[in-house]
Protein backbone atom coordinates (compact mmCIF):
# COMPACT_ATOMS: atom_id res chain seq x y z
CA UNK A 1 0.00 0.00 0.00
CA UNK A 2 1.51 3.30 -0.72
CA UNK A 3 -0.14 6.93 -0.40
CA UNK A 4 0.73 9.87 -2.48
CA UNK A 5 2.18 13.09 -1.00
CA UNK A 6 1.46 15.82 -2.98
CA UNK A 7 4.68 18.02 -2.60
CA UNK A 8 8.10 16.62 -3.86
CA UNK A 9 10.77 15.23 -1.13
CA UNK A 10 13.29 18.40 -2.64
CA UNK A 11 12.10 21.53 -4.50
CA UNK A 12 13.08 21.44 -8.22
CA UNK A 13 12.12 24.75 -10.20
CA UNK A 14 14.01 25.50 -13.49
CA UNK A 15 13.28 28.18 -15.00
CA UNK A 16 15.45 27.73 -18.16
CA UNK A 17 14.95 24.66 -20.95
CA UNK A 18 17.62 22.43 -21.82
CA UNK A 19 16.50 19.64 -24.04
CA UNK A 20 20.49 18.36 -24.19
CA UNK A 21 20.91 18.04 -20.89
CA UNK A 22 17.02 16.76 -20.62
CA UNK A 23 18.35 13.98 -22.45
CA UNK A 24 21.69 12.95 -20.15
CA UNK A 25 19.79 13.28 -16.88
CA UNK A 26 16.64 11.02 -18.21
CA UNK A 27 19.66 7.97 -17.54
CA UNK A 28 18.37 8.55 -13.73
CA UNK A 29 15.01 8.28 -14.40
CA UNK A 30 14.85 4.61 -16.94
CA UNK A 31 18.63 3.82 -17.17
CA UNK A 32 20.66 1.25 -15.55
CA UNK A 33 21.44 3.18 -12.55
CA UNK A 34 18.23 4.89 -12.67
CA UNK A 35 16.06 5.84 -9.69
CA UNK A 36 13.34 3.18 -11.07
CA UNK A 37 15.67 0.29 -11.58
CA UNK A 38 16.44 1.44 -8.03
CA UNK A 39 13.12 1.46 -6.15
CA UNK A 40 11.81 -1.75 -8.39
CA UNK A 41 15.30 -3.82 -7.54
CA UNK A 42 14.76 -3.10 -3.34
CA UNK A 43 11.02 -3.43 -3.42
CA UNK A 44 10.81 -6.91 -5.17
CA UNK A 45 14.14 -8.12 -2.84
CA UNK A 46 12.50 -7.47 0.23
CA UNK A 47 10.00 -10.17 0.55
CA UNK A 48 12.27 -12.86 1.06
CA UNK A 49 14.53 -10.74 3.41
CA UNK A 50 14.86 -12.96 6.31
CA UNK A 51 15.71 -10.44 9.12
CA UNK A 52 13.10 -7.43 10.48
CA UNK A 53 15.73 -4.46 10.31
CA UNK A 54 16.36 -5.31 6.51
CA UNK A 55 13.10 -6.10 5.60
CA UNK A 56 12.26 -2.01 6.80
CA UNK A 57 15.16 -0.51 5.18
CA UNK A 58 14.67 -2.32 1.72
CA UNK A 59 10.60 -0.83 2.03
CA UNK A 60 11.58 2.12 3.29
CA UNK A 61 14.89 2.96 0.47
CA UNK A 62 12.84 1.63 -2.61
CA UNK A 63 9.57 4.08 -1.34
CA UNK A 64 12.29 6.89 -1.27
CA UNK A 65 13.53 6.24 -4.52
CA UNK A 66 9.97 5.99 -5.99
CA UNK A 67 10.01 10.04 -4.57
CA UNK A 68 13.52 10.44 -6.51
CA UNK A 69 12.56 9.02 -9.39
CA UNK A 70 9.18 11.95 -9.17
CA UNK A 71 12.24 14.28 -8.73
CA UNK A 72 13.91 13.18 -12.01
CA UNK A 73 10.89 13.31 -14.03
CA UNK A 74 9.78 16.83 -12.53
CA UNK A 75 13.67 18.17 -13.94
CA UNK A 76 13.36 16.32 -17.02
CA UNK A 77 9.65 18.03 -17.35
CA UNK A 78 10.80 21.65 -16.84
CA UNK A 79 13.76 21.15 -18.52
CA UNK A 80 11.63 20.41 -21.87
CA UNK A 81 7.96 22.32 -21.28
CA UNK A 82 6.79 24.23 -24.27
CA UNK A 83 9.96 23.10 -26.62
CA UNK A 84 9.33 24.43 -30.18
CA UNK A 85 10.19 22.40 -33.15
CA UNK A 86 13.18 24.62 -33.66
CA UNK A 87 14.78 24.00 -30.48
CA UNK A 88 13.95 19.86 -30.95
CA UNK A 89 15.88 20.03 -34.16
CA UNK A 90 18.41 22.50 -32.88
CA UNK A 91 19.43 20.35 -29.86
CA UNK A 92 19.08 17.26 -30.98
CA UNK A 93 15.49 16.06 -28.87
CA UNK A 94 14.40 14.98 -31.99
CA UNK A 95 14.31 11.25 -31.79
CA UNK A 96 13.39 11.46 -28.92
CA UNK A 97 10.28 13.65 -29.84
CA UNK A 98 9.56 11.28 -33.01
CA UNK A 99 8.60 8.49 -30.40
CA UNK A 100 7.13 10.26 -27.38
CA UNK A 101 6.56 14.12 -28.11
CA UNK A 102 7.63 16.04 -25.11
CA UNK A 103 6.36 12.72 -22.76
CA UNK A 104 8.41 11.19 -20.06
CA UNK A 105 9.75 7.50 -20.66
CA UNK A 106 11.91 5.34 -18.89
CA UNK A 107 14.90 5.20 -21.46
CA UNK A 108 18.78 5.27 -20.92
CA UNK A 109 20.32 8.34 -22.40
CA UNK A 110 21.33 6.48 -25.35
CA UNK A 111 18.07 5.39 -26.07
CA UNK A 112 18.01 2.23 -24.55
CA UNK A 113 14.55 1.35 -23.00
CA UNK A 114 13.86 0.64 -19.09
CA UNK A 115 14.38 -3.05 -18.76
CA UNK A 116 14.10 -5.21 -15.83
CA UNK A 117 17.33 -6.97 -16.64
CA UNK A 118 19.10 -3.52 -14.88
CA UNK A 119 18.76 -5.06 -11.74
CA UNK A 120 19.04 -8.55 -9.81
CA UNK A 121 16.34 -10.28 -7.13
CA UNK A 122 18.48 -13.31 -6.60
CA UNK A 123 16.91 -14.30 -3.25
CA UNK A 124 20.17 -14.55 -1.13
CA UNK A 125 20.53 -11.48 1.27
CA UNK A 126 24.18 -11.37 1.14
CA UNK A 127 23.76 -11.41 -2.82
CA UNK A 128 21.10 -9.17 -2.74
CA UNK A 129 22.93 -6.47 -0.39
CA UNK A 130 26.31 -6.68 -2.23
CA UNK A 131 24.19 -5.93 -5.31
CA UNK A 132 22.46 -2.76 -3.45
CA UNK A 133 25.33 -1.18 -2.59
CA UNK A 134 27.24 -1.49 -5.83
CA UNK A 135 23.69 -0.10 -7.47
CA UNK A 136 24.35 3.24 -4.99
CA UNK A 137 27.73 3.30 -5.81
CA UNK A 138 26.62 3.24 -9.72
CA UNK A 139 24.05 6.02 -9.25
CA UNK A 140 26.09 8.03 -7.83
CA UNK A 141 29.08 8.26 -10.00
CA UNK A 142 26.01 8.22 -12.39
CA UNK A 143 25.13 12.19 -10.41
CA UNK A 144 28.68 12.90 -10.37
CA UNK A 145 29.07 12.60 -14.22
CA UNK A 146 26.27 14.65 -14.63
CA UNK A 147 27.11 17.32 -11.95
CA UNK A 148 30.05 17.65 -14.69
CA UNK A 149 27.77 18.63 -17.18
CA UNK A 150 25.49 20.96 -15.63
CA UNK A 151 26.48 24.83 -14.99
CA UNK A 152 22.43 25.97 -14.29
CA UNK A 153 22.60 25.94 -10.78
CA UNK A 154 18.81 25.43 -10.93
CA UNK A 155 19.33 22.09 -11.82
CA UNK A 156 22.98 21.61 -10.28
CA UNK A 157 21.05 22.13 -6.41
CA UNK A 158 18.58 18.98 -6.40
CA UNK A 159 21.37 16.57 -8.57
CA UNK A 160 23.22 17.01 -5.32
CA UNK A 161 20.21 16.27 -2.98
CA UNK A 162 20.19 13.02 -4.91
CA UNK A 163 23.39 12.55 -5.28
CA UNK A 164 23.94 12.90 -1.14
CA UNK A 165 20.88 10.35 -0.57
CA UNK A 166 22.74 7.60 -2.77
CA UNK A 167 26.00 8.11 -0.12
CA UNK A 168 23.50 7.93 2.95
CA UNK A 169 21.61 5.00 1.49
CA UNK A 170 25.16 3.11 0.69
CA UNK A 171 25.84 3.41 4.69
CA UNK A 172 22.42 1.73 5.56
CA UNK A 173 23.00 -1.01 3.13
CA UNK A 174 26.48 -1.23 4.83
CA UNK A 175 24.72 -1.94 8.17
CA UNK A 176 22.21 -4.04 6.61
CA UNK A 177 24.64 -6.25 5.00
CA UNK A 178 26.33 -5.80 9.06
CA UNK A 179 23.25 -7.38 10.42
CA UNK A 180 23.08 -10.26 8.37
CA UNK A 181 26.26 -11.30 8.53
CA UNK A 182 25.69 -11.27 12.23
CA UNK A 183 23.34 -13.52 11.82
CA UNK A 184 25.38 -15.97 10.23
CA UNK A 185 27.91 -18.42 10.54
CA UNK A 186 30.96 -16.53 11.54
CA UNK A 187 33.39 -18.94 10.07
CA UNK A 188 31.64 -19.24 6.82
CA UNK A 189 29.42 -16.89 5.62
CA UNK A 190 28.38 -18.78 2.69
CA UNK A 191 27.17 -21.79 4.92
CA UNK A 192 23.69 -21.56 3.95
CA UNK A 193 21.56 -19.43 2.46
CA UNK A 194 19.28 -17.48 5.10
CA UNK A 195 16.22 -17.16 2.58
CA UNK A 196 16.14 -20.68 1.34
CA UNK A 197 17.87 -23.24 3.22
CA UNK A 198 15.36 -23.48 6.33
CA UNK A 199 16.61 -26.64 7.90
CA UNK A 200 19.82 -24.35 9.30
CA UNK A 201 19.24 -23.13 12.93
CA UNK A 202 20.11 -18.87 11.71
CA UNK A 203 18.15 -17.94 14.87
CA UNK A 204 16.07 -15.13 12.40
CA UNK A 205 12.90 -17.14 12.24
CA UNK B 1 -6.77 35.52 8.63
CA UNK B 2 -3.90 37.23 10.31
CA UNK B 3 -2.46 34.51 11.50
CA UNK B 4 -2.50 32.85 7.91
CA UNK B 5 0.83 31.07 7.41
CA UNK B 6 3.21 32.41 4.11
CA UNK B 7 2.58 29.29 1.76
CA UNK B 8 6.14 29.22 0.60
CA UNK B 9 7.46 28.95 4.16
CA UNK B 10 5.55 26.87 5.43
CA UNK B 11 5.83 24.70 2.58
CA UNK B 12 10.13 24.76 3.13
CA UNK B 13 9.10 24.09 6.93
CA UNK B 14 7.00 20.81 5.92
CA UNK B 15 10.22 19.89 3.28
CA UNK B 16 12.77 20.38 6.21
CA UNK B 17 10.94 18.68 8.97
CA UNK B 18 9.70 15.73 6.71
CA UNK B 19 13.29 15.04 5.54
CA UNK B 20 14.51 14.91 8.87
CA UNK B 21 11.66 12.02 9.32
CA UNK B 22 12.41 10.30 5.87
CA UNK B 23 16.83 10.23 7.03
CA UNK B 24 16.44 9.19 10.84
CA UNK B 25 13.63 6.60 9.34
CA UNK B 26 16.39 5.22 7.65
CA UNK B 27 18.39 5.14 10.62
CA UNK B 28 16.13 3.92 12.81
CA UNK B 29 15.50 0.22 10.36
CA UNK B 30 18.92 -0.58 11.18
CA UNK B 31 19.19 1.04 14.56
CA UNK B 32 15.92 0.53 16.10
CA UNK B 33 16.95 1.05 19.71
CA UNK B 34 18.66 3.95 19.82
CA UNK B 35 16.67 5.87 21.69
CA UNK B 36 18.55 9.37 20.75
CA UNK B 37 16.95 8.86 17.07
CA UNK B 38 14.27 8.05 18.47
CA UNK B 39 13.65 11.30 20.10
CA UNK B 40 15.01 12.79 17.56
CA UNK B 41 12.01 10.83 15.37
CA UNK B 42 9.10 11.57 17.45
CA UNK B 43 9.80 15.39 17.77
CA UNK B 44 10.35 15.59 13.85
CA UNK B 45 7.49 13.44 12.91
CA UNK B 46 5.01 15.63 15.54
CA UNK B 47 6.13 18.95 13.47
CA UNK B 48 5.33 17.45 10.11
CA UNK B 49 1.72 16.40 11.06
CA UNK B 50 0.93 19.94 13.04
CA UNK B 51 2.69 21.35 9.25
CA UNK B 52 0.49 19.02 7.27
CA UNK B 53 -2.49 19.80 8.83
CA UNK B 54 -2.08 23.95 8.87
CA UNK B 55 -1.27 23.73 5.08
CA UNK B 56 -4.29 21.45 4.17
CA UNK B 57 -6.52 24.21 6.71
CA UNK B 58 -5.42 27.25 4.10
CA UNK B 59 -3.75 25.86 1.31
CA UNK B 60 -5.66 22.31 0.35
CA UNK B 61 -3.97 19.12 0.62
CA UNK B 62 -0.86 17.33 0.29
CA UNK B 63 -2.81 14.03 0.95
CA UNK B 64 -5.74 12.50 0.94
CA UNK B 65 -5.57 11.56 5.07
CA UNK B 66 -6.30 16.26 5.29
CA UNK B 67 -8.35 16.64 2.98
CA UNK B 68 -11.00 17.49 5.43
CA UNK B 69 -9.28 20.45 7.02
CA UNK B 70 -9.77 21.82 4.03
CA UNK B 71 -13.87 22.13 3.73
CA UNK B 72 -15.26 23.53 0.47
CA UNK B 73 -18.42 22.08 -1.50
CA UNK B 74 -15.42 21.06 -4.11
CA UNK B 75 -13.15 18.43 -4.42
CA UNK B 76 -9.81 20.21 -3.71
CA UNK B 77 -7.34 17.58 -4.44
CA UNK B 78 -7.03 18.04 -8.28
CA UNK B 79 -7.33 22.32 -8.24
CA UNK B 80 -3.68 22.79 -6.13
CA UNK B 81 -0.79 22.49 -8.93
CA UNK B 82 1.05 19.26 -9.34
CA UNK B 83 4.24 19.26 -7.83
CA UNK B 84 6.06 19.48 -11.23
CA UNK B 85 3.98 22.30 -12.27
CA UNK B 86 4.60 26.06 -11.65
CA UNK B 87 3.65 27.60 -8.37
CA UNK B 88 3.73 23.22 -7.38
CA UNK B 89 5.26 21.86 -4.14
Amino acid sequence: MWIYEKRLQYPVKITQTNPKLAQVIMSQFGGPDGELAASMRYLSQRYTMPYKEVTGILTDIGTEELAHMEIVSSIIYQLTKDLSIEEIEKYGFDKYYVDHTLGLWPQAAGGTPFTATYFQSKGDPITDLHEDMAAEQKARTTYDNILRLVKDPEIADPIRFLRAREVVHYQRFGESLRIVQDNLDSKNFYAFNPAFDTKSDCGCK
Amino acid sequence: MSNKPNRKELLNRINVVSFAVDDVKLFLDTHPCDTEALAYFHEYSKLRNQAMHEYAKYYGPLTVDTTVESCSDRWNWINEPWPWQEGGC
